[in-house]
């Protein structure tokens, strides 16, 4: 859907700007502006996952939002991110990718974990073939879940990203299967979660459902987050999105930093998701690998 | 969460202060609501390119005609089933508004999307078809509308080509919809006459509702305001952990509502135990020096070692929310098996979480016919009154002082199985433990009062030793008595010889005596009679436990008699005895007595009869409901 230009860094919006000018500082709080709305929500599930579930993991795919998430938990819990950051490795990503992550897992002091994935073979074959590629990493999923017995998974997926993502909860209870079942999701309101999984199954909990790409680059910038470089245009083109190297195609692009990549989600009208393949293959591929807990 | 922005703050097209505004398109299944939002997206340019064009090929593909309804639903399942499944979050921007709609379904099975979308919402949109006009589901949706607390609806009667854009039908459904929504308290902000299919009303006044004066769709929604802010009330900070990662001991949670700074006192619910705020931390900079207001996830340190657990509220001392474990709430119920009296349940209020039982089912009504049941329990998608006892203590806000803290969730087998908003709290009242049935009396409380000519209550007797209490509270027994109603005394030092026996004279134990005559005392006023407590009490914290745990019934009677008199009087010698250093612990020769201060009636024996006395409570009790009033009762019998 049409992408909004975030109000971020726009103290002018809330109640409290006009105020805080007229009397002493510590007489009224700093108003909060969108990007630090979205970061205490965030803060705020991570801390309600934490509680809640035994033993959880967040998913480390080493794309922007799962830099922000990893960001939003050492905000959460005060420096450290205290459960596992797993990666289910299709062994098929960007060589930036795996820098990055080796790095940044040793400064973060990331409790890291890397999973491999199953051969394509062992993938249902009625799939299209990028889709098929993509539901390795459910496999690897699987495999990771039934290793480790965690009981909730952290993912960074955003309603914005794509149709099937807007319907997700923020605790979204997954089957013993790993599947979603989109037509009898419980009902989430006032920030209370559902937070028991039955015996074997997991939950997935979505940190930054509520954020947008525009908030996401917005928040990097601000927060001085690390990003890999393949985001920014180099010879005309960047990766809005970052999937396995075969499957993921870079847009037309002459964003060579942050600023000019919010300009251009500005006026952009093409999906966040564009280039990756598995997105286009049929209408439904997308939606049948959710369900059966793709992220 | 609520946006902090202000209705007040300037609104530029294109500028930077754009308030964003979040609502919900609810109202019956098939009326038109995803056709709207198409039209929407489409009228305001939000569409991403190529978006409209692909889906024309999906249709025609498909040998389908195009629908604008096919925009939203994107899941496959969907479009088989012809009905929206589930909440969507699209954005869209009217002339000064960025808009989050958070599309509902209106499929009755999928009430609890309906709910889970519009409990984030700050306006809604209802729509009604103009051909078949208000039905059941657009009353229900109006009524959970007002018990989510959404207070601008905007209606619109789609479809108005189906009844050739009739002026009539138009009046017809929006008088019959504003009657229903003012009935609920909800004023339409506008009802707007459209056709989502072919734009009329939506983004224009077309020639074909040129009878129609007001806004149309987009104008509508661009009026709506945000929420208001929430750090004006009262602090409240519902604390959802404790970490110990390094030396530090941080208590961690959001501000629902006011403000805290390091230095503040604040005291733990519902514990009640005071301490001040160290510090605020914060990362990667701590710790944060600044006044942190509503909507923060922050983390505070204490100035010292106290038990805190999750689900504790941290507030100010001075404006802290009560304790409790029993309240009434107004619940939408989502559950498949209804909800009824006795049920066992787990109430979530914030992070804090009790196991609880319904004690009584006030209200039950299914809000699509309007018509409150009488077989008292709740049914699926129906809403109701309960009131409901806790097993564990909880610290909580009635929704009209705090609309954060004031609401609550409930759980059945571990899933979220309806919500409602906390109506009032019960602080006096001890709860129910979860796993005994109590046993009610078999005699109505009307049917008490109209044989006594009275209400049940505690009348308690504070003062000094030899003040008058006994004496008065016998005189008043009489008093009553010989007017048909049932007097029960409980002094102080006759319970201490058998139920009370137990106790000594520490702290400790005074504050327990106190306890048990209040329960007991409370037990009967319940039961319709007046329990008159004659006992010292010299400690205003124990009375003050005394007038929570009997609440209303209460009525306290300062017997204010000088010390001095007391002393001379000194009927059981004590006095003297405590002079000589006999009796320890003696209330009267020391300044250990803490007299009321808004006492109900005082009253100094030294300067009264006791008939003229007996005569004082007795108008007291008359003037504040607990005896009736003769001529007004002859009155309403003629």
């Amino acid at each position: 859907m049409h992408l909004l230009k975030t109000d971020s860094g726009t103290d002018g919006l809330s109640f409290a700007a006009s105020v805080s000018e007229q009397v002493p500082v510590e007489q009224t709080a700093p108003s909060m502006d969108h990007l630090d709305q979205l970061e205490a929500q965030s803060i705020y599930i991570f801390r309600e996952a934490f509680a809640r579930l035994k033993k959880i993991a967040l998913l480390w795919s080493l794309g922007k939002d799962s830099n922000v998430m990893i960001w939003l938990a050492r905000k959460a819990f005060f420096g450290r991110v205290p459960f596992p950051a797993l990666h289910v490795d299709t062994g098929k990503k960007f060589p930036e990718m795996y820098r990055f992550r080796d790095h940044y897992g040793k400064e973060w002091e990331l409790d890291l974990r890397v999973e491999p994935c199953p051969p394509i073979d062992a993938v249902d074959p009625t799939l299209p073939p990028a889709a098929r590629s993509a539901a390795r990493k459910t496999e690897g999923l699987k495999m990771a879940l039934a290793k480790y017995g965690f009981d909730g998974l952290i993912a960074g997926i955003r309603r914005d990203e794509e149709a099937t993502r807007a319907k997700e909860r923020v605790f979204s209870p997954r089957g013993l299967e790993g599947n979603w079942d989109v037509r009898d999701q419980p009902p989430e309101f006032w920030d209370h979660f559902n937070a028991s999984p039955p015996q074997g199954a997991h939950l997935r909990i979505h940190p930054i459902l509520h954020w947008t790409e525009a908030d996401i680059w917005a928040y990097t910038k601000r927060e001085n987050i690390p990003i890999i470089p393949l985001y920014l245009a180099k010879d005309g083109k960047r990766y809005r999105s970052l999937g396995d190297q075969d499957i993921t195609n870079p847009v037309a692009s002459s964003a060579s930093n942050i600023d000019e990549i919010l300009a251009e989600l500005e006026q952009t009208k093409v999906p966040e998701r564009a280039g990756r393949a598995l997105d286009h293959e049929t209408e439904d591929a997308f939606e049948r690998l959710r369900v059966a807990g793709y992220l | 969460m609520n946006m902090l922005v202000t209705p007040t703050s300037p609104a530029t097209p294109n500028g930077t202060t754009r308030p964003q505004v979040r609502i919900v398109i609810v109202g019956h299944v098939d009326h038109g609501k995803s056709t709207l939002v198409g039209r929407l997206l489409h009228e305001t340019g939000s569409l991403p390119d190529g978006k409209l064009e692909m889906l024309k090929a999906v249709s025609a593909r498909r040998g389908m005609p195009f629908e604008w309804s096919f925009l939203l639903d994107a899941l496959q399942t969907e479009r088989d089933q012809g009905i929206t499944i589930d909440t969507t979050q699209i954005r869209f921007r009217t002339n000064s508004r960025d808009i989050v709609l958070i599309d509902a379904p209106g499929h009755a099975e999928f009430l609890r999307n309906m709910i889970t979308g519009a409990s984030q919402a700050d306006g809604a949109v209802l729509i009604i078809d103009a051909l078949e006009g208000v039905r059941d589901q657009t009353r229900r949706h109006g009524y959970l509308l007002h018990l989510l607390g959404v207070k601008q609806v905007a209606v619109v009667v789609n479809k108005m080509d189906r009844v050739d854009f009739s002026a009539d039908r138009f009046k017809e459904i929006s008088d019959e919809i504003s009657a229903h929504l003012n009935g609920l308290g909800v004023t339409p902000t506008a009802v707007i006459p459209i056709s989502a299919r072919d734009g009329d009303g939506v983004a224009e006044r077309t020639g074909r509702i040129g009878w129609y004066k007001g806004p149309t769709v987009v104008e509508a929604l661009d009026r709506l305001e945000p929420a208001r802010p929430l750090e004006a009330l009262a602090l409240r900070m519902p604390v959802q952990a404790i970490y110990k990662f390094d030396d530090r001991r941080i208590v961690a949670g959001r501000i629902e509502s006011g403000s805290l700074i390091a230095g503040d006192e604040i005291v733990i619910m519902p514990a009640g135990k005071i301490a001040r705020i160290k510090s605020v931390e914060s990362w990667p900079v701590t710790p944060l020096g600044s006044r942190q207001g509503a909507g923060r996830s922050v983390g505070i340190t204490l100035d010292r070692e106290l038990f805190v657990e999750r689900g504790d509220i941290i507030a100010h001392a001075s404006t802290a929310p009560r304790e409790t474990r029993r309240l009434r709430a107004r619940i939408f119920w989502l559950h498949d098996k209804p909800l009824a009296k006795g049920d066992q349940l787990l109430v979530r209020c914030g992070p804090k979480e009790s196991r609880a039982t319904v004690v009584a089912i006030e209200k039950a009504v299914d809000p699509g016919e309007l018509s409150s049941s009488e077989n008292k329990a709740i049914g699926r998608n129906h809403v109701g009154e309960i009131d409901i006892s806790l097993s564990n203590p909880i610290a909580t806000d009635p929704y009209t002082e705090n609309p954060r803290t004031g609401r609550l969730v409930i759980e059945v087998a571990g899933r979220i199985a309806g919500g409602g908003l906390v109506l009032s709290v019960d602080a006096g009242q001890r709860a129910v433990p979860v796993d005994i049935v109590p046993v009610e009396s078999a005699l109505r409380p009307d049917e008490r009062s109209a044989r006594y000519r009275h209400n049940g209550a505690v009348v308690w007797l504070t003062g000094l030793p030899a003040s008058g209490k006994s004496t008065l509270a016998k005189a008043l027994e009489r008093r009553l008595f010989t007017n048909g109603g049932s007097p029960i005394l409980l002094d102080g030092d006759t319970l201490r010889a058998g139920l009370n026996g137990d106790l000594g004279f520490s702290a400790a134990d005074r504050s327990e005596n106190i306890r048990r005559l209040a329960e007991v005392a409370t037990h009967l006023a319940r039961n319709g009679h007046i329990a008159i407590v004659a006992a010292v009490s010299p400690s205003r914290e124990d009375r003050a436990t005394a007038r929570r745990i009997a609440d209303i019934a209460f009525r306290e009677i300062h017997v204010a008699t000088p010390a001095q008199v007391c002393e001379e009087r000194d009927p059981k010698g004590h006095y003297k005895k405590a002079r000589a250093g006999a009796l320890a612990s003696f209330t009267g020769i020391g300044n250990d007595y803490e007299a009321p201060q808004a006492a109900e009636l005082v009253i100094d024996t030294s300067k009264r009869t006791v008939a003229d006395a007996t005569d004082e409570i007795e108008q007291m009790l008359k003037s504040s409901g607990v005896l009736f009033d003769e001529v007004v009762d002859l009155a309403a019998n003629i």
